[in-house]
C-alpha cells in the first residue's frame, strides 16, 4: 500500500474533469427519486395533514378522507408496527399526538393521484387543544426552554483578562437561519418486493441511517431494508437527518397497501416541515489591546434548535469550536446552549455551526475596528494564528503559516491596495453611493466531531474484461463526489477515467456508512476506494509480474497499461491481466475501508484534537451601496482557497464559488420570517415559498469573480494530498458582509461603529446608513454603558433588519478600563 | 400537441393539469418542479410562438404555470428534445463542459432558457468598439434570459461563461430551421375533465359572448398568476377562458395621439416591439419578474388581477394610461387612475375584458421607474414608483406619479404631484415634495419590508430621481 497522500506518475486525480453526470443533467436524462416514481406503474402518492397550530394536543379524525374518491389509505400512529419515531434520538414521533410546530405533519394520506391525496388530506378533521408556544429565541430563553446538553469551551482566564484589558467591548449579536432550498425537495419511493424486502429510493445524504429508521418504524431488521440514493438535486446538509421519516412513511405505505408509494414534498411543505440552519443569539464581551490584539472573549451562544434535538448538539459543538475562526484568542470562555422552540427542527446546513461561530468573531472585529481606529483588514491580519499556536479547545493549528501566505497572495493578486485607493477617491467624490473592499480569512476544521463517523467503506469490482465498477458509501448531491471517486479509482488502478464506472449508492453494497457530510465525503470514501483498488492492484501485480517476468514490486499501472520497470518494449492491457488473474483464480474484487487516524475528543470537557486538519482560505469582496435605498451590488470577488492538492480543480472551484454565493445569500438576502404575534397563525412561517424566500439569482452573482486554488498545498492526512472543500468556502462570504459594513461606514464620520442587521437586506443596510448619517461627530465610544446596550437590543426586530427603532440602539458599547 | 417533434394526445390531463405534470406523466421527467410558482425555472420549456415576419420564435416559458390544455395544437421542446447524452445540443455541450451543472436538478430548465436565447433571431455579437453591457455577452447573449432560473449550487459564474461562449446555430440545426416556418395557429378548444372546463374561443366575439353568458368564467392570458393559485392554493376554477391568442388582444400600434398595446401581448413582445420608444416602460421591463414570466405575462393580466403590488400599474399610472374594456355590448375607455376600486377590486364588469392599454402621446420628458426589492432580478416589489414629469425652463409643468405597494390599490400620488407642478425643479422643491410623497398611501409591514421603510423609500425615490436628473444635465452641459 502506498502512503495516503502520495500520487503516482500521471495521476487522474488533479486533472480537470466534468461532473460524471453532466451529459445526463443537461439533457434531462439524469433521474432523481421522484423521476423514478414517474416511471413506476401503480404508484400511490402520499400527502401530509399539517398542523395549523404552533403547539397543541391534537385529535385527528381521518374518516372523512375515505369519502374522497381516489383515497386509498390514511396512515396514522395505529399503523406503526415498530417504533413511532422518525429520528435516532427518539424525540421525533412520526405520527405525533402533540403538534410541536405550525406545519408539523400529523397523518399522511395515500391517494391514487396527487390530487386525490391532497383532497383527502384537506378532508381530515383535526381538533387542537392549544398549548403555550415559544417562537423566538428570546421567548425560549425567558421561559428557560432548552434541550440537549449545554457545553463550554474554555482556555485561560477570560474574566481576569477582560478585567485587565485596555479596551473592552460588549454587545449582542443575533442572526437568522437559512432554508436549504435544494432545488429537489425531499423525496422517497418505497417498493415492497416479492421476497418481503423493502427497497427505498430516497433523496438522502445518509442512506444507512435512513435504512435504520425505516427498519425501526416497520419493526424489522436492517437487513430487510435496502436504501438507494441515486443522486440528489442538492442537499447542503438538509438531507442528512431529515429524510428518514419521509422514507419511513413511504415504506409503511408500501407495507400496508402492497403498492409502490411515492412521497415528494412540494416546496411549501418542504420549507414549512423541514429543518434549517440554526439561528443564534450571542451575547459577548471582548477585550483588546490599544493596538487591536484580542485578549479575551466571553460569550454565551444560544442556538435555536426548534422543536426536537436533531443535530443541534453537534452543530452547537462546531459553533463553539469555530468562534476563533482564524484568530488567536488567548483567553476564552464560550458557553453554548440549545433553545427549544415551536419551529421546524433545525439541522445540518453547510458549515454545520461553523458559520455561526465565525459570525461572532467577524462581527466583533468589524464593529470594533473603527472604534479602535484600526483598518479592519489590519486588525484581522494581525490577529491571525501564527505557527505553534493552538485553538481554544487545545488543537495545534497545523500549517498555520498558510493563513498569512494565502492572505498575502490574495492581497497581491486582487490589487488590494491600489483598489482601496481608487475606492477612497470614488467615495470622496460620491455623496449617495459608497464602495468598500473588505478581506476576511477562514479556518475550518475537517472531520466529524462524532468520532465514529470518521470511517468509510467501498466495494470495487474488476470484471474479466478489465472493466471496473466502483461502489462507495458516499452520496452524490451535486458536489462531484462520484467524479472524484472515479478519479481516485482510476489513479489507484492506473486506468483512464473512462475505464471506470460507478454504481449508485446502496446500503446492500456498502453497509454502516456515515452521512455524506462535514465536507468529508472525498476524504473518507476516497480513502476507502483507494484501499479497495490497491488490494486488487497488488493481486494483479503478482499476476502481471509473472507474465512480464519481473518482480511484482516492479510492476507499474499507468494509463490503462501494465508494464515492468525496465521492460520498455513490453506491456499488457489491464483487461489482459484481469482475465489472466481470473483464470489463475485470483480475487478481482475487494472491499475497501478507511478510518481517519489520530482523532480524539472529549465532548464533556470540549478538549482534544477533533479535526484531522484545517482548510484555509481568504476572500476579498468589493461592494457598492446605494444611500437612497440600501441596495447594494457585489462588484468583484477574489478568493484564494486551500483545497490541498486538488483532486479535481474544476469541481473544487465550483464548490468554492457555489459556497461563497450561498453564504452571501445567508448573510445578505435570505430571510426566514415567522409569525411571532399571538394571532391565530402564531408560529406560521411567513416566507414559505420561492416568491417570498429569496435566494441569490443571477443578479447576485459577483460581476467579476476570480477564484484561485492555493498551490503546492499537499495535505499528508488525506487521500492523494487533497483537502475537503464543501463547507469551508461558505464562510468566505463574510467578506461581503464586512464590505457592506465598511461601505455603510463611509456615510458616517470616522470612528463610527456600524451595526448591521442580519441578513443585511437592503432595508437592514438602509437602517444602518441612517444610523451612520445621524452619528454626527460623536463616536460610539461615547454612548451608553454596555449593560444598557444588550438590554435595549430588540432581539426580535433589530437584527432581523425589520424594526427601524433598532437601528439607532447602540448595541455595541465600550468601556474604558 | 407536438412535443420534441412527436405528436402526443392530451390524454390523462384534466382542465387544471399543468404542462409540467402532463409532461412528467407522459414519461418526460427532464422538466422538474422546483417551486411550482414560476420562480425557479427548473420546469422551463420552449414553445413555438409567432414572430413578426410570419415565422416562429422559440420562447422559453415555465411549464409549471401553463395549463396543458392551453398548449393544445402547439409545439413544445423540452431539454430531452434539445439533445441526448450521446448527442448534446450546443447549449447543453457548453453547460456541461463549463461545469454549469452540479446537482443537475435546475439544469434542464437552464438549458431551455439558454436555448431560447440561443435561437433569438435578433441576437447578434457585439460589433468591435461597441460598449459591452455587463448583462450582455460578447455573443449578444442577454443575461436576463436566465433571470427566471435559480441555481443553488454553482453560484452562476460557470453558467454565465457557458452562455457567453455560445456561437450561432449551424446550418443543419432543425430548431433553427423551424423558425422560418409559421408557428402553429391557435386551436379553438373546449376541454372538460376533472371537474373543470377549459375553453379557447375561436374569436373575440365568441369570447365576449361566453363572458356574457357565464359570468363566473375566469379569464386566462399568460397563466402566470392563475398557475400559482392552482398549484399553491389548490384553486380549481370551473370554467377558464383563454384569450391570449386572440389577435385583437395582441396588437401594438403607435398612433398620433396614443400608443395602443394589446392586453394579451406578452410583456417580452411589448418590450421588443417598443424597443425603448417608451423609456419608462423600457426601465420597467427588466425589473418585471423574469424573462420566463414576461414571455407569458401580459399587461391585461397584471391589471386584471387588480393586485396592489403589480409592477405595471405604477408605470402606467405615471404614463396616464387608459384602458379599453370590451364586452358583448361594445367598448368603453377608462382612465387607469379610476380603474382600481379596492383590494383586488376594479370597475371591470364580469362580462368585460381588457382589450388594450392606451398610452397618450406625447410622453413626458423626465420619466423613471423605481422598484424597491431585495433582489434586482425576479422579485416582488416592496414599493414601486413610476415618475413622469415635464420640466420646462427649470419649472415643473406637469407631473404624474404612480405608486404600488403602499395601499390596497395602486395609487396616483396626487398630493405630491401638486407639490411639484408650477415649482422650480430644485432641491427645495424636491425636498418639500419628497416629504409629501413620503406620507402618501398607508404602507403596511410584512415579510418584504416594514411600513417605515416603505414610506421612506417613497420620499427617497424622488430625491434619487432628482439626483439622476442633475447628474444627467451636468453630463449634457459638460
Amino acid at each position: 500500500m502506498s502512503a495516503l497522500a502520495d500520487r503516482p506518475a500521471n495521476p487522474v486525480v488533479g486533472l480537470r474533469a466534468v461532473h460524471e453526470s453532466a451529459a445526463l443533467h443537461v439533457t434531462g436524462a439524469a433521474m432523481y427519486t421522484d423521476d423514478l416514481a414517474a416511471h413506476t406503474a401503480g404508484v400511490l402518492t402520499a400527502w401530509p395533514v399539517q398542523s395549523t397550530n404552533a403547539h397543541a394536543r391534537v385529535t385527528v379524525d381521518v374518516a372523512p378522507a375515505y369519502d374522497v374518491p381516489g383515497v386509498v389509505r390514511v396512515l396514522t400512529a395505529d399503523d406503526v408496527p415498530g417504533i413511532n419515531d422518525a429520528g435516532i434520538k427518539h424525540d421525533e414521533p412520526l405520527f405525533p399526538s402533540e403538534a410541536m410546530f405550525y406545519g408539523h405533519a400529523l397523518v399522511w394520506v395515500l391517494g391514487e393521484t396527487q390530487e386525490a391525496a391532497r383532497l383527502g388530506a384537506e378532508a381530515v378533521k383535526v381538533d387542537y387543544e392549544a398549548l403555550p408556544s415559544y417562537i423566538t429565541v428570546s421567548e425560549a430563553i425567558a421561559a428557560e426552554s432548552y434541550q440537549g446538553i449545554a457545553r463550554t469551551v474554555e482556555r485561560g482566564d477570560a474574566a481576569a483578562a477582560l478585567a485587565g484589558a485596555p479596551r473592552v467591548f460588549e454587545g449582542v449579536t443575533e442572526f437568522g437561519g437559512q432554508e436549504h432550498f435544494y432545488l429537489e425537495t425531499h423525496a422517497s419511493l418505497a417498493i415492497l418486493d416479492s421476497e418481503g424486502q423493502y427497497f427505498v429510493q430516497c433523496s438522502t445524504q445518509h442512506p444507512s441511517e435512513t435504512q435504520e429508521i425505516v427498519a425501526h418504524v416497520l419493526g424489522i431488521s436492517s437487513s430487510q431494508v435496502t436504501v438507494q440514493s441515486l443522486r440528489m438535486g442538492g442537499a447542503f446538509g438538509g438531507k442528512e437527518m431529515q429524510p428518514h421519516g419521509f422514507a419511513a412513511i413511504a415504506a409503511l405505505g408500501a407495507k400496508l397497501t402492497g403498492r409502490p408509494v411515492r412521497l415528494r414534498l412540494n416546496r411549501t411543505q418542504d420549507i414549512t416541515m423541514t429543518g434549517k440552519r440554526h439561528p443564534f443569539q450571542i451575547s459577548w464581551k471582548a477585550g483588546f489591546t490599544e493596538d487591536g490584539l484580542i485578549q479575551a472573549l466571553d460569550a454565551t451562544l444560544t442556538a435555536d434548535g426548534g422543536w426536537s434535538i436533531d443535530l443541534s448538539e453537534p452543530v452547537l459543538g462546531r459553533a463553539l469550536c469555530h468562534i476563533d475562526n482564524a484568530y488567536w484568542i488567548p483567553n476564552v470562555h464560550a458557553y453554548g446552549r440549545i433553545a427549544k422552540t415551536n419551529k421546524t427542527s433545525q439541522t445540518a446546513f453547510r458549515g454545520f455551526g461553523g458559520p455561526q461561530g465565525v459570525f461572532l468573531i467577524e462581527d466583533i472585529l468589524g464593529r470594533v475596528a473603527p472604534v479602535l481606529g484600526i483598518d479592519p483588514a489590519e486588525i484581522r491580519r494581525k490577529n491571525m494564528y501564527r505557527p505553534g499556536q493552538s485553538t481554544p479547545y487545545g488543537q495545534l493549528v497545523k500549517d498555520a503559516d498558510r493563513l498569512e501566505a494565502i492572505w498575502q497572495r490574495l492581497v497581491d493578486e486582487s490589487d488590494f491596495d491600489e483598489r482601496r485607493a481608487e475606492i477612497a477617491a470614488f467615495n470622496a467624490a460620491s455623496v449617495d453611493t459608497k464602495r468598500a473592499l473588505a478581506i476576511t480569512p477562514v479556518k475550518f476544521g475537517i472531520s466529524f466531531n462524532f468520532a465514529a463517523f470518521n470511517q468509510a467503506g467501498a466495494l470495487v469490482h474488476v470484471y474479466k474484461d478489465g472493466s471496473v465498477l466502483i461502489n462507495h458509501g458516499g452520496t452524490e448531491m451535486g458536489q462531484g463526489l462520484h467524479t472524484k471517486m472515479l478519479q481516485v479509482a482510476a489513479t489507484a488502478l492506473g486506468l483512464r477515467l473512462d475505464q471506470v464506472r460507478l454504481a449508485p449508492t446502496r446500503t446492500d453494497k456498502v453497509p454502516n456508512t456515515s452521512a455524506t457530510a462535514a465536507s468529508s465525503g472525498a476524504d473518507l470514501n476516497g480513502g476507502a476506494v483507494k484501499n479497495a483498488c490497491e488490494q486488487i492492484r497488488e493481486r494483479m501485480a503478482k499476476v502481471a509480474g509473472r507474465l512480464l517476468g519481473v518482480d511484482e514490486r516492479d510492476v507499474r499501472f499507468e494509463g490503462g497499461l501494465i508494464t515492468g520497470l525496465g521492460k520498455f518494449d513490453e506491456s499488457l492491457t489491464f483487461a489482459e491481466v484481469a482475465n489472466a488473474a481470473y483464470l489463475q483464480r485470483v480475487q478481482l474484487w475487494a472491499a475497501g475501508y478507511y478510518r481517519t487516524e489520530g482523532l480524539h475528543w472529549n465532548p464533556d470537557l470540549m478538549k482534544g484534537s477533533p479535526f484531522k486538519y484545517f482548510a484555509y482560505g481568504c476572500a476579498a469582496t468589493e461592494v457598492e451601496v446605494d444611500g437612497f435605498t440600501g441596495a447594494y451590488r457585489v462588484r468583484r470577488v477574489d478568493i484564494v482557497h486551500d483545497v490541498g492538492d486538488s483532486l479535481s480543480p474544476m469541481l473544487d472551484i465550483g464548490q468554492i464559488e457555489g459556497a461563497y454565493v450561498q453564504g452571501v445569500g445567508w448573510l445578505t438576502l435570505e430571510e426566514l420570517r415567522w409569525d411571532e404575534t399571538d394571532g391565530p397563525n402564531r408560529g406560521r412561517l411567513l416566507t414559505q415559498s420561492a416568491s417570498t424566500y429569496k435566494l441569490p439569482s443571477f443578479s447576485e452573482m459577483p460581476e467579476e469573480f476570480n477564484v484561485r486554488l492555493f498551490e503546492n498545498a499537499r495535505e499528508d492526512g488525506a487521500v492523494y494530498g487533497s483537502k475537503a472543500v464543501g463547507e469551508p468556502p461558505f464562510m468566505l462570504a463574510f467578506s461581503a458582509r464586512e464590505a457592506i459594513r465598511e461601505a455603510v461606514g463611509e456615510f458616517a464620520p470616522a470612528g463610527h461603529s456600524v451595526e448591521l442587521g442580519s441578513p443585511a437586506t437592503p432595508e437592514a443596510v438602509y437602517w444602518a446608513i441612517e444610523a451612520a448619517r445621524s452619528a454626527g461627530s460623536a463616536s460610539v465610544a461615547a454612548t451608553s454603558p454596555a449593560a444598557d446596550a444588550s438590554a435595549e437590543h430588540d432581539p426580535t426586530g433589530a437584527s432581523a433588519g425589520s424594526a427601524p427603532a433598532g437601528a439607532d440602539v447602540p448595541a455595541l458599547a465600550t468601556t474604558e478600563a | 400537441m407536438t412535443v420534441n417533434g412527436r405528436q402526443r394526445p392530451l390524454q390523462g390531463a384534466t382542465a387544471h393539469t399543468t404542462a409540467l405534470d402532463w409532461l412528467r406523466d407522459t414519461g418526460l421527467s427532464g422538466s422538474k418542479e422546483g417551486c411550482a410558482e414560476g420562480e425557479c425555472g427548473a420546469c422551463a420549456m420552449l414553445v413555438a410562438t409567432p414572430d413578426d415576419n410570419g415565422g416562429t420564435s422559440w420562447t422559453a416559458v415555465n411549464a409549471c404555470l401553463v395549463p396543458a390544455a392551453a398548449l393544445n395544437g402547439q409545439e413544445i421542446v423540452t431539454a430531452e428534445g434539445l439533445g441526448s447524452p450521446d448527442e448534446l445540443h450546443p447549449v447543453q455541450e457548453k453547460l456541461a463542459e463549463a461545469g454549469g451543472s452540479q446537482c443537475g436538478y435546475c439544469t434542464p430548465g437552464f438549458a431551455c432558457s439558454m436555448a431560447g436565447e440561443y435561437y433569438r433571431a435578433d441576437r447578434a455579437p457585439a460589433a468591435a468598439g461597441d460598449e459591452v453591457c455587463e448583462e450582455h455577452g460578447p455573443n449578444g447573449f442577454d443575461l436576463h434570459a436566465l433571470s427566471g432560473n435559480l441555481c443553488r449550487c454553482t453560484g452562476y459564474r460557470p453558467i454565465r461563461d457557458a452562455a457567453y461562449t455560445l456561437g450561432s446555430p449551424e446550418a443543419d440545426d432543425e430548431l433553427a430551421a423551424r423558425r422560418s416556418r409559421p408557428a402553429p395557429a391557435p386551436m379553438p378548444t373546449d376541454f372538460s375533465s376533472g371537474g373543470g372546463r377549459f375553453i379557447r374561443p375561436a374569436s373575440l366575439s365568441e369570447a365576449l359572448d361566453l363572458l356574457h353568458d357565464e359570468p363566473t368564467a375566469l379569464l386566462l392570458a399568460g397563466s402566470t398568476d392563475l398557475g400559482v393559485e392552482v398549484n399553491l392554493r389548490g384553486r380549481r376554477a370551473p370554467l377558464v377562458v383563454a384569450i391570449e391568442q386572440l389577435p385583437e388582444l395582441r396588437t401594438l400600434e403607435i398612433g398620433e395621439e396614443f400608443i395602443e398595446i394589446g392586453a394579451a401581448l406578452p410583456l417580452s413582445e411589448v418590450e421588443r416591439r417598443l424597443d425603448g420608444q417608451v423609456p419608462l416602460l423600457a426601465q420597467l421591463f427588466p425589473q418585471f419578474a423574469s424573462r420566463l414570466i414576461r414571455n407569458r405575462g401580459t399587461f391585461g393580466g397584471n391589471l386584471g388581477t387588480g393586485s396592489p403590488i403589480g409592477d405595471t400599474p405604477p408605470a402606467l399610472l405615471a404614463l396616464g394610461a387608459r384602458l379599453v374594456l370590451a364586452s358583448a355590448g361594445g367598448e368603453r375607455e377608462v382612465d387607469l387612475a379610476d380603474y382600481f376600486t379596492g383590494y383586488r377590486q376594479t370597475i371591470r364588469g364580469a362580462d368585460e375584458l381588457i382589450r388594450a392599454i392606451r398610452i397618450p402621446l406625447p410622453l413626458a420628458r423626465v420619466t423613471a421607474f423605481h422598484k424597491i426589492a431585495k433582489r434586482r432580478f425576479d422579485d416582488i416589489s416592496s414599493v414601486a414608483l413610476g415618475f413622469a414629469l415635464d420640466i420646462e425652463g427649470g419649472v415643473v409643468t406637469a407631473a404624474r406619479i404612480g405608486l404600488g405597494g403602499v395601499a390596497a390599490t395602486p395609487l396616483r400620488a396626487y398630493a405630491t404631484e401638486a407639490a411639484l407642478v408650477g415649482r422650480p425643479w430644485n432641491v427645495a422643491t424636491v425636498r418639500a415634495a419628497s416629504a409629501v410623497l413620503q406620507s402618501e398611501g398607508t404602507p403596511m409591514s410584512d415579510h418584504r419590508a416594514s411600513s417605515e421603510y416603505r414610506s421612506l423609500m417613497l420620499g427617497s425615490s424622488l430625491l434619487k430621481l432628482y439626483s439622476s436628473t442633475v447628474i444627467e444635465s451636468k453630463e449634457v452641459s459638460a
